[in-house]
């Protein structure tokens, strides 16, 4: 199984990506799709710019996915991530995977999604609505955290 | 080699990317940072604090002992935010 990953400005339909995983198949029993949308920080942000590392960005996210792929016993990994502008409430990043039975599923998207942040090459600046161009978005300890969880 | 600039790195520095010839003695990641650092003002201010500096060689995460052996191109960037 080769998993499927893109890096795109353009934006993403999460139910065609999930049917993409599952079409002309009967062994999938457990599709789990997350997708991260953009939050207007309490109605002050008016977009984030999301700069990425072209090619490195694929490519690490490949390296997470192929690790998730060695981890559970998935039949299908969908990872697409945006760069660019992005309003409030526009979707950023999607992650489907399937599997025969739910906890892999589950599990496999929450480690997907807890390595990609600490891990694939992207940036967040914020642009604020009263015109200025806001800071860039920090790194959490609560993000390494979740991410160090899977190293046990 | 080439190096490349992210983020606030990017900002800071004022460049996207550029080629960089730094003499054998810089041998690891860290040691780069360190040279780099004494190239100008705006890089001093770039890696002011080096432990919140990320590396990549070739497109590669790496610590900042990591060797450069022939990589071809070094990217500097903060903790990353995607997601």
């Amino acid at each position: 199984m080769i998993p499927t990953i893109r890096v795109q400005a353009q934006d993403f339909d999460a139910a065609q990506e999930a049917a993409r995983l599952t079409q002309g198949r009967a062994d999938i029993g457990a599709v789990v799709t997350f997708t991260g949308l953009c939050r207007d920080e309490g109605g002050r942000l008016a977009a984030l710019e999301l700069e990425h590392y072209p090619g490195m960005a694929e490519e690490e996210i490949s390296r997470v996915a192929a690790q998730a792929v060695e981890r559970w016993p998935l039949q299908g990994v969908t990872v697409i991530h945006r760069f660019g502008k992005i309003a409030p409430g526009a979707q950023i990043v999607l992650v489907v995977t399937a599997s025969s039975h739910r906890v892999a599923a589950f599990e496999a998207a929450t480690f997907l999604m807890d390595y990609l942040k600490t891990r694939a090459p992207f940036w967040k600046k914020e642009h604020r609505k009263d015109g200025t161009s806001g800071d860039w978005v920090a790194a959490t300890e609560a993000d390494d955290a979740a991410a160090g969880r899977w190293d046990a | 080699m080439k190096a490349v600039y992210f983020a606030w790195v990017r900002e800071r520095i004022g460049k996207t990317e550029e080629e960089i010839a730094p003499p054998a003695e810089v041998r690891t990641a860290g040691d780069l940072i360190a040279w780099l650092s004494a190239q100008g003002e705006e890089y001093a201010y770039a890696f002011e604090n080096p432990k919140v500096i990320r590396v990549a060689l070739d497109r590669a995460h790496v610590k900042h002992d990591a060797p450069l052996g022939d990589a071809r191109e070094a990217a500097f960037f903060p903790p990353m935010t995607g997601g």
